[in-house]
């Protein structure tokens, strides 16, 4: 168990360091550390730290957040398919940003600009419609139910999104497009720290929850006769989940495929235990999206292609290899 | 008496009472069976003794002890539940559906020694099932993952088992094992058994006592020789049927003749 992890640890810190090595300036590891200049004159190093590693952060802690809410997903909704989207929140992001981009709004808070405000406060929106549900839930009835819920009110939030670019003007309708596609040129550090704070909690409600999701996909009642408080367990996944995919939309655009196919990948290797699978997920899910974000700054640099396109043509063919390799 | 229900009454929301003043008694060591028609509330009673379901009115009490204070850890650490069947969402192996029995015995971040591997062994061993622990669950038989999930509940060590229909979705072969294994486990463990079933033939081989239940209220109860009666099945089931003492299998037969509406 302990070396797994650390096998997928070292892979996505190798590729933290060597993401921010690749682009249209070459630059050089040693003189990026070069303690003798001062950084106004190191040229590598202001490439190095100020353009490019902000940047890798930002597709790091958005991978990770997508990979460990689509894990926690569906092991909470005992569904393959769920994904960060299917409760909606993703939906709600998307709708905060799109009022954002159309209406003009500009203003910033602790140095993070307004379109990561509106989207993150989306998402909370969302958020508070799907734990209602699950408050109201606890009368007989099953996690089929919520699911159902969540997905109507992800197709009310998509519609009143498409609402807004069928309104808006076509430049501001493209905005959005290229917003919905995704795209992880943060440009400071403020808005991945600011991130920091939905991921962190986030991250402490994932920390209790490895086991209790175990147990969750034996079935409710099992979970519950073997000595799951389920009730609990929901509302921590949920509220966890939903924090997790508001930090990571709100940072990087709702970014497509992560979230539902880096769970299964994980799974795939190492098996369906969820004390390997969630911190695997996280791992994984960054280095995926750092080296999906670094073909979609080089590979027809200077223009980019953006990152939500490269995750599935790259992550597709993978996933289909893993799936059907020896068999 | 280990666990006892007195006058149990309980009805889902907005729906008809499905338990009417249900009272039970299992002492230690015995084997209570729970027989009736679809829908006459067995499920609903081996939920209410597993503390899944809060009863609208009545008590159960564990050793004196009222069930609704219990934790629900410390409940799993005395009663164990076998459902009718399960389905598992990810592709986990059959040892480790044994260890998530563990669940109750660990603390909040532990993660399962070397006793509990021991302990898991033992449970696919008691139920003949440690050929398959490196099996993924997904790949077994019907009667397999039944044992499985027999051998997960054995390692709750608990006082109390309850099974819910636990031989329903299996063939004649594995209905026999399973009859066998459980009897097996009371012999060598004494582990008490709270068990439902529609098969009245593995009632009559298993259990010491049954409780007769339709449409949520108890029809009869009483020892297994004193309440299975032709008079009784026809009262419970609208059928016909003869009840003898079978000598070659050395307990009650029931053989349906005819439905009586």
């Amino acid at each position: 168990m302990a070396v797994t992890l650390a096998g997928f640890g070292a892979s996505t810190l190798l590729v933290c360091l060597l993401a921010p090595l690749v682009g249209s300036t070459s630059i050089n590891l040693s003189r990026v550390f070069d303690r003798t200049l001062p950084l106004a004159d190191n040229v590598d190093a202001q490439v190095f730290f100020v353009a490019r590693l902000p940047r890798v952060v930002a597709a790091g802690i958005v991978g990770a957040g997508l990979a460990l809410s689509g894990a926690v997903f569906q092991a909470l909704l005992r569904n393959p398919l769920a994904s960060p989207d299917t409760l909606g929140v993703s939906a709600g992001a998307a709708l905060g940003a799109m009022l954002a981009l159309t209406a003009h709004a500009d203003f910033t808070l602790l140095g993070v600009s307004v379109v990561p405000l509106t989207s993150f406060a989306g998402s909370l929106g969302a958020l508070a419609i799907v734990f209602a549900l699950s408050l109201a839930r606890r009368r007989g009835t099953s996690s089929t139910v919520l699911l159902l819920g969540g997905i109507a009110i992800a197709a009310l939030l998509n519609a009143s999104g498409r609402f807004i670019q069928y309104l808006a003007d076509v430049t501001d309708t493209f905005k959005t497009v290229q917003w919905l596609m995704g795209s992880l040129d943060v440009g400071s550090y403020a808005p991945i720290v600011a991130s920091l704070v939905p991921f962190g909690a986030a991250c402490a409600g994932f920390a209790t929850l490895p086991r209790v999701l175990d147990l969750i996909s034996l079935g409710e009642e099992a979970a519950e006769a073997r000595g799951v408080d389920v009730v609990r367990a929901e509302r921590v996944a949920l509220v966890s989940a939903s924090l997790s995919t508001g930090a990571a939309v709100s940072l990087g655009g709702p970014i497509l495929f992560v979230g539902i196919i880096v769970p299964h990948i994980v799974r795939l290797i190492v098996g369906a235990d969820h004390r390997l699978v969630l911190p695997a997920s996280a791992l994984f899910g960054a280095s995926f999206l750092i080296a999906c974000d670094l073909v979609a700054r080089t590979i027809v640099a200077p223009v980019e292609v953006p990152v939500g396109i490269i995750t599935a043509i790259i992550g597709g063919p993978f996933f289909l290899w893993l799936l059907f390799r020896g068999r | 008496m280990l666990l006892e229900a007195v006058d149990l009454t309980f009805a889902y929301p907005g729906a008809v009472r499905a338990l009417d003043g249900i009272s039970l008694s299992a002492a230690r060591g015995s084997i209570v069976g729970l027989i009736g028609p679809n829908g006459s509330g067995k499920t609903t009673l081996i939920r209410l003794l597993s503390g899944t379901l809060k009863p609208t009115t009545g008590s159960i009490v564990l050793d004196s002890i009222p069930l609704s204070t219990f934790s629900r850890r410390d409940l799993a650490r005395r009663v164990a539940v076998v459902p009718q069947d399960t389905h598992v969402t990810f592709d986990f192996s059959a040892i480790e559906i044994v260890l998530m029995g563990r669940y109750a015995h660990l603390g909040a971040f532990a993660l399962e020694g070397p006793d509990d591997l021991a302990i898991a062994r033992q449970a696919l061993a008691a139920t003949g099932t440690a050929g398959l622990e490196s099996r993924r669950f997904a790949t077994l038989s019907g009667g397999e993952k039944q044992r499985v999930v027999i051998a997960s509940a054995l390692a709750q060590a608990s006082d109390i088992l309850l099974l819910d229909e636990p031989t329903t979705a299996l063939d004649v072969g594995f209905q026999f094992e399973i009859a066998t294994l459980l009897k097996q486990l009371n012999r060598d463990r004494g582990t008490t058994m709270v068990v439902s079933t529609h098969d009245l033939n593995l009632a009559a081989t298993l259990c010491t006592e049954l409780i007769l239940l339709r449409a949520g209220r108890v029809l009869a109860q009483g020892t297994t020789g004193d309440v299975l009666t032709a008079t009784n099945i026809r009262r419970l089931y609208n059928v016909d049927a003869d009840v003898t003492f079978h000598p070659r299998a050395g307990h009650l037969t029931v053989v349906p003749i005819a439905r009586t509406d």
